[in-house]
């Protein structure tokens, strides 16, 4: 496969599995409301065979109700602004709500392995310029493949810091990975990534952190 | 018939056993592998339901677990995924007609529990 593919394929099953795991939240919340009308429904049915409601318990249910509402609501928005970062290939971006934004559309899949990202707060916004999707992409890559190498907090942090030519990425709480198998990362896919984004990966062995340097300013 | 449900989602599987239970089934719920592996230490349920994708393990590795302890339970899937190769997994080990894709409608699921307490468990 040639690198125009490789790009065109890694963008495709990135946006494919972000959809399937949007699909997958949305589905249990669509259960739980699902469940917590059923339970209305049965304590009504209930009421008809004399059985007295209990108006405490109708409004916890109610409460579920509107509370996964809420949270379908949420994916929605984060489905529809994940749709849309494909729509300009150069676009100015705050760095630090990037960050917070990836760690919620690959929370899903932390949390099949245990572990909890997060996103470290920045003092003031770190703006850039740069391929929103792409870097979304690459991001997600670099998540996948610490993942395994969470330390025993289980907790990823990343954190922008920025310097007078490029901004960078750090990730923390994955010591492990410097004594891994990093000849696997980065790939094929992950290279096609950073050449597209003009940035680098480093891995810092004495910090034990992995950091993605990206230009603040990427060329069209 | 007595169930153990197992589910990351609390709200699910707690409003499940409670309707359960209305209709004289015994259901417990777990949100944690390890949680539902000391469940059926425990206990002897006839059926677990199992969600495929549970944080730490699948639940198709977690249904190898529990049959360790409990070789004769039965089980059924249920899952918010509907991908093809999720359906040929959990197909393969529940048997089609026990792979439940959420929202799963509590007649259905019922009428489920009854048929694979009749069937041996495997593909139907």
């Amino acid at each position: 496969m040639n690198r125009c593919d490789t790009g065109a394929r890694t963008g495709l099953v990135f946006f494919g599995t972000i959809s399937a795991s949007i699909s997958h939240e949305l589905k249990n919340a669509l259960a739980i409301i699902n469940e917590s009308a059923g339970l209305i429904e049965d304590f009504t049915l209930m009421a008809q065979k004399g059985l007295p409601l209990d108006p405490e318990r109708l409004k916890t249910v109610a409460g579920r109700i509107q509370k996964q509402i809420q949270r379908a609501d949420g994916i929605v928005k984060n489905m529809n602004r994940f749709a849309h970062s494909v729509d300009d290939p150069l676009k100015e971006i705050d760095l630090q709500d990037t960050l917070y934004f990836i760690s919620l559309l690959a929370h899903r899949l932390a949390d099949r392995q245990g572990v909890t990202l997060e996103a470290a707060e920045a003092k003031g916004g770190i703006q850039i310029l740069t391929d929103p999707f792409r870097l979304q992409n690459l991001l997600w890559h670099c998540i996948r493949f610490l993942l395994p190498f969470a330390d025993s907090q289980k907790r990823i942090r990343m954190a922008a810091e920025e310097g007078p030519e490029e901004v960078r990425i750090q990730f923390s709480g994955a010591e492990g990975f410097v004594h891994g198998v990093p000849d696997t990362f980065s790939g094929e896919e992950e290279k096609t990534l950073l050449d597209a984004l003009g940035a680098r990966l480093i891995t810092e062995k004495e910090n034990e952190r992995l950091i993605v340097a990206l230009p603040k300013q990427l060329q069209p | 018939m007595r169930v153990l449900l197992v589910d990351d989602e609390e709200e699910l599987v707690s409003t499940l056993a409670e309707r359960l239970n209305m209709r004289g089934i015994e259901a417990d719920w777990a949100t944690k592998v390890e949680d539902a592996i000391s469940l059926v230490g425990e206990t002897s349920y006839d059926i677990a339901v199992l969600d495929i994708k549970l944080p730490k393990m699948s639940g198709l590795q977690l249904k190898k677990k529990l049959e360790d302890l409990r070789p004769k339970m039965k089980f059924i899937f249920m899952t918010g995924h509907g991908s093809e190769a999720d359906f040929r997994t959990g197909a393969a080990e529940a048997g089609e007609a026990f792979y439940l894709v959420k929202p799963v409608g509590i007649e259905i699921l019922v009428e489920k529990m009854q048929e694979v307490m009749q069937s041996e468990g495997k593909r139907s």
